[in-house]
C-alpha cells in the first residue's frame, strides 16, 4: 500500500509517501475537531489529553502491547474524566486540566522507567516521526481520522449549537451531556491518531493553529471548518516537504509552518482592517 | 426589509385551545445554602396569554426561570412545563427560549442563518440532515424578525439589537407554542423593539401561543401584556396591568419608564 506512486521529489520514496498520507489525514481531522474546541475555549485540552495518552504509551510499552491502543484507552478515559469534572463544576476548568497534565505525564514517566526507559521509541511518541510510520500505522491513522470526520459531519450542527450556547441547547432538549462526551472522545481519538505524526507535545497545535487562522478569514462557521481543514492539509504537506528538503524534524516543522501561516494571516487581516478603517474615515 | 413588511412567525403546530396551562408553579420554594431565594411561588402561563414577569435585581427571576424550564429542581412545591415536571419533557420543540444575551465569542464567524438553524434541532432532529422544510422555516423565522438581508452576515458583525433578533428568530424556528424570553429587549433599538412586539402579538393572537416575558423594560409591549407578575422572592402582584395603578406604578403604557424605579423600591 502507498508505495511506488510516481510522485516528484520530495515524495518519490515509499516512506515519504506513507508519511504524506498520514500527515494529510492529520491535517484534515485535527482542525475538524479543533473548530469546536476553540469555540468552547478548550484550546489546550488536546495538550492535557496528550499527557494522559503518554501514560497509555508507557503502559503499552511496559505490558508489551501496541502503544497506540493503550494510549487510546487512556486518552478516552481521561477525556471523559475531564468532561465529567467540567460539567459538574467539581473544580475549575484550568485546575482540572492541570491535574490531567501532571498526573498523566508523571504516570507515563513512571511506567516507562519501569520498562525500557526513555528510548528512541518513546521520543517518537513525544515529538512525532512520520517518516518511520509503518503501513499498519498509516491505516490506523486514516481509519481513526475517517471515523472522526464522519462523526463530525453527522453531528456538526448539534455540536455547533452546544459549543456556541450550551444553556439554550439544554433548554431546547438537545442531549448536551452526550454531545459533550462525544466531543471529548473524538478529541481523544484525534490526539492518539496524530501522536505518531506531530508528537504528543505538539498535537494540540494542529487542532488550534489552523482554526485560529481560519477564524480570521472565514465569514461563517461552515467556512471556518472548510478553511481550517484546507490550511491543516496545506501546512502538513508543506512542513513535510520542508523537513525532507532541509533535514528538519517533520512534526516540529509542520507546526512551525502552521504558526507561520497564523502570523501571516493575522498581520494581513490587521492591515486590511486598518485599510478599511482609513477608507471609512476618509468618507 | 422594513418593519411593516416583515412576515410574522408561524408556529405550524395546531392552534392551541385557549386557556390550557403551558407553564406553571405551585408553592415553589428554592434556596442556595441557607439563603431562601424563592418562597411559596405560585403562577401559571396559559395558551393565548401574554404574561410579563418583573422584579428588582436579585428578586429570584432567573432562578424561577431555571426551575420552570427544568434546569433546577425545586426543594419543595412543583413546577410544570406542558403539564409535566420540566425535567421529564424530552421533546421540547413546543418551547421557544430566548436566553439573556448569549456569551458569544467575538471571533465567532457564524452567520445569522447558522444561528437560527439551531432552532430546528429540537424534538430529536439533532442528528438528521437539513430538510427543505427546515430551510423554509429558518428563512421564515429570519424574515419575521426583519433580518433577511443580513441572513448571510456573521453575527459578530451585527449590532446588539440585530444579534438579539437573531436569537429570537432561533426560538421562532422551532414553531413554539410557548415562548419564554429572558430580558430580550435590553439594549435593543426602537425599530427592533417594534418588530419584536409585532412578532410576539402575532404569535399569541393568531396561533394561541403563550408568552412569558422576563424584563425590566415593558414599554414596547405595555399595551399588549395580559398579565403582570411582580416577583420579589414571592409573588407580590399577579393581575392585569391596569390593576398595577393601585400599587402606585400607574398604567404600564403611560408610565412604563417608572417601572424599574418602582421595582427597586419594593420592600
Amino acid at each position: 500500500m502507498i508505495s511506488g506512486l510516481p510522485l516528484p521529489y520530495p515524495f518519490e520514496l515509499a516512506f515519504m509517501q506513507r508519511a504524506l498520507v498520514a500527515c494529510v489525514a492529520v491535517g484534515m481531522f485535527a482542525p475538524t475537531i479543533g473548530v469546536f474546541l476553540v469555540q468552547k475555549r478548550l484550546s489546550l485540552i488536546g495538550d492535557g489529553i496528550g499527557h494522559v495518552a503518554f501514560a497509555g504509551v508507557g503502559a503499552g510499552l511496559l505490558a508489551g502491547w501496541a502503544p497506540l491502543w493503550t494510549a487510546l484507552a487512556f486518552a478516552v478515559g481521561g477525556s471523559l474524566g475531564i468532561e465529567w469534572f467540567r460539567s459538574r463544576r467539581r473544580t475549575s476548568g484550568d485546575v482540572a486540566l492541570a491535574i490531567l497534565f501532571y498526573s498523566g505525564i508523571a504516570l507515563g514517566v513512571v511506567l516507562i522507567s519501569l520498562g525500557e526507559g526513555i528510548s528512541a521509541n518513546v521520543l517518537t511518541y513525544l515529538f512525532g516521526q512520520p517518516l518511520t510510520v509503518k503501513p499498519g500505522g498509516v491505516w490506523a491513522i486514516v481509519l481513526l481520522g475517517l471515523g472522526i470526520v464522519v462523526a463530525v459531519m453527522v453531528l456538526r450542527r448539534a455540536m455547533f449549537s452546544v459549543v456556541t450556547d450550551e444553556e439554550w441547547s439544554r433548554v431546547a432538549g438537545l442531549p448536551v451531556g452526550i454531545l459533550n462526551a462525544l466531543l471529548a472522545v473524538l478529541t481523544a481519538v484525534a490526539v492518539v491518531a496524530a501522536m505518531q505524526i506531530v508528537g504528543i507535545l505538539l498535537v494540540a497545535a494542529m487542532m488550534v493553529l489552523p482554526v485560529a487562522s481560519a477564524q480570521m478569514l472565514a465569514r461563517s462557521f461552515r467556512g471556518s471548518l472548510v478553511i481550517s481543514v484546507t490550511i491543516g492539509v496545506a501546512v502538513s504537506v508543506a512542513g513535510l516537504a520542508a523537513a525532507r528538503a532541509w533535514g528538519l524534524a517533520p512534526g516540529g516543522t509542520i507546526v512551525l509552518v502552521a504558526a507561520g501561516v497564523f502570523v501571516v494571516v493575522a498581520v494581513t487581516a490587521r492591515a486590511m482592517s486598518r485599510g478599511r478603517g482609513a477608507d471609512e474615515a476618509d468618507v | 426589509m422594513t418593519a411593516s413588511s416583515a412576515p410574522s412567525p408561524r408556529p405550524v403546530r395546531d392552534v392551541l385551545p385557549e386557556g390550557d396551562e403551558l407553564l406553571g408553579a405551585s408553592e415553589l420554594r428554592f434556596g442556595y445554602g441557607r439563603e431562601r431565594v424563592l418562597d411559596d411561588v405560585t403562577l401559571s402561563v396559559r395558551a393565548g396569554e401574554f404574561v410579563a414577569l418583573v422584579g428588582p435585581n436579585g428578586s429570584g427571576k432567573s432562578t424561577l426561570l431555571r426551575l420552570l424550564l427544568g434546569s433546577l429542581e425545586p426543594q419543595s412545591g412543583e413546577s410544570r412545563l406542558f403539564g409535566r415536571p420540566p425535567a421529564t419533557v424530552r421533546r421540547r420543540g413546543r418551547l421557544g427560549y430566548v436566553p439573556q444575551r448569549p456569551n458569544l465569542s467575538s471571533e465567532l464567524p457564524a452567520t445569522v442563518r447558522e444561528i437560527v438553524s439551531a432552532g430546528r434541532l429540537t424534538d430529536g432532529r439533532w442528528w438528521l440532515p437539513v430538510s427543505r422544510a427546515d430551510r423554509e422555516e429558518v428563512d421564515h423565522a429570519i424574515a419575521s424578525v426583519g433580518l433577511t438581508d443580513l441572513a448571510g452576515r456573521p453575527v459578530n458583525e451585527l449590532s446588539g439589537g440585530q444579534q438579539q433578533r437573531a436569537f429570537i428568530a432561533r426560538a421562532f424556528a422551532s414553531e413554539p407554542s410557548l415562548l419564554v424570553l429572558d430580558e430580550p429587549i435590553a439594549g435593543v433599538d426602537a425599530s427592533s423593539q417594534r418588530l419584536f412586539r409585532d412578532s410576539l402579538v402575532h404569535l399569541i393572537r393568531e396561533h394561541g401561543a403563550g408568552v412569558l416575558l422576563v424584563s425590566h423594560e415593558l414599554s414596547a409591549v405595555a399595551d399588549d401584556v395580559d398579565r403582570v407578575i411582580v416577583l420579589k422572592r414571592t409573588v407580590l402582584f399577579d393581575g392585569k396591568p391596569s390593576d398595577l395603578a393601585a400599587e402606585g406604578v400607574g398604567s404600564l403604557g403611560v408610565h412604563a419608564e417608572d417601572l424599574p424605579i418602582w421595582l427597586e423600591q419594593l420592600t
